[in-house]
């Protein structure tokens, strides 16, 4: 008895620094048996502080990580199915429907992982959620979804997931650049009562804990994510709210041109991961 | 009266007679529990899936009874003996009267 709980203590003393060190683990994702994703890559040249970048999907527990391997599994999925069904629903003074336009949501295959891009005609860079709504407003003549809502989370988790395994390739020069300056600058500047800027947590200190959680390298390849904290699908601007809420600061809005600015700076930081989304995060 | 209400089920193709299959299966449903109230302080009506049930070429393989208590969106996932080829037939009963039915045939 005494040997048998001897071993057991010798046991948890090998296995403990594993389970309770935070930092990325080495285990491989492949989705459905098939797909096999990167997760881990070398750092984009733009990226000083950081040599390889890796997906939010290593900081967390096997357990949460198996929720994402299959698509029977990943409570993402449910809203993938919603949105389907939104894709064909005719809505709005033009009688049209996604549909109507790009007939299967296959067509829509590589387009996640180059937003948020610039759009020549509007002058502007858009990410998907202002795509999403520019097609629903000018096209169908229908309501814009609000942007950080259920509704636009599962299409863009439609959107996402027919780019899944490709790796993310959004541009940062030409008529860009300057947004995604912006958006650099947004990463690195200290805000709330906290003073803590993007990078403190993200770049300083990924895989060390925050409080009881890990924290990841922030990268939002795998958006919009499940979380098992409120059992819905998060926009990325949903969570950068609820990042700079986290250091007691007035927060920006979902969709201002704070967060456009920032969310394109930051998939620039994942360019070379696969598109994951929608994954399964705490 | 529940919207967006869609089954899914997970079976293999085929397996060797005799073996034991796992089946996955789960609905997108609310699940109210009639306990909640509304922002005005109005009870919401109870709206749930209260009955699951599995056959197989007409035979019962499960049949589950539901209670207010079972979370959004019900999962279930259990093991099947298949001793021929033949089909599963799963069937949803909502509290509204709706029925919800999904087939998957399997070969040996």
């Amino acid at each position: 008895m005494k040997y048998k709980s001897l071993t057991a203590l010798a046991a948890l003393a090998i296995s403990a620094p594993m389970v309770f060190a935070g930092g990325a683990d080495d285990d491989t994702m492949v989705i459905n048996g098939d797909t096999e994703m990167v997760t881990k890559a070398t750092a984009p040249a733009h990226m000083e502080n950081v040599s390889e970048v890796i997906s939010g999907w290593h900081f967390r527990s096997d357990e949460t990580q198996a929720l994402q391997l299959d698509d029977f599994d990943n409570p993402g999925m449910i809203a993938v199915d919603q949105a389907l069904d939104a894709w064909n629903t005719v809505e709005g003074s033009a009688e049209k429907s996604c549909a109507s336009c790009h007939e299967g949501p296959e067509s829509m295959k590589g387009v996640r992982a180059v937003y948020p891009k610039w759009n020549e005609g509007a002058g502007e860079v858009r990410t998907l959620a202002m795509q999403i709504n520019d097609c629903r407003t000018n096209q169908m003549g229908a309501e814009a979804y609000k942007y950080d809502s259920s509704p636009m989370a599962a299409m863009e988790a439609l959107i996402s997931v027919q780019s899944r395994g490709m790796p993310v390739n959004v541009a940062i020069d030409g008529p860009v650049a300057e947004t995604w300056e912006q958006g650099k600058e947004l990463y690195y500047t200290r805000t709330g009562q906290l003073e803590l800027s993007c990078a403190n947590c993200h770049e300083d200190n990924y895989g060390n804990y925050i409080r009881a959680d890990h924290l990841s390298q922030g990268q939002i390849n795998g958006f919009p994510t499940y979380r098992l904290k409120n059992a819905k699908l998060n926009t990325v601007h949903g969570r950068f709210k609820g990042c700079v809420r986290d250091t007691r600061a007035e927060t920006y809005s979902p969709g201002s041109p704070e967060f456009v600015a920032l969310e394109l700076y930051v998939a620039s930081r994942g360019n070379g991961l696969s598109v994951e989304g929608p994954s399964v995060r705490n | 009266m529940a919207s967006g209400v869609k089954p899914r089920v997970k079976v293999p193709k085929s397996a060797s007679a005799g073996e034991a299959i796992v089946i996955k299966t789960l609905i997108s449903h609310p699940m109210e529990s009639g306990q909640r109230k509304d922002s005005s302080g109005n009870p919401i009506p109870r709206s749930i899936i209260n009955r699951f049930t599995c056959e197989f070429n007409g035979q019962s393989v499960i049949d589950v009874t539901m209670e207010p208590a079972i979370s959004t969106n019900p999962y279930f996932e259990f093991e099947a003996t298949v001793p021929e080829a033949g089909e599963f037939v799963f069937t949803w009963y909502d509290d509204d009267g709706s029925v919800y039915n999904d087939n998957k045939a399997i070969t040996v």
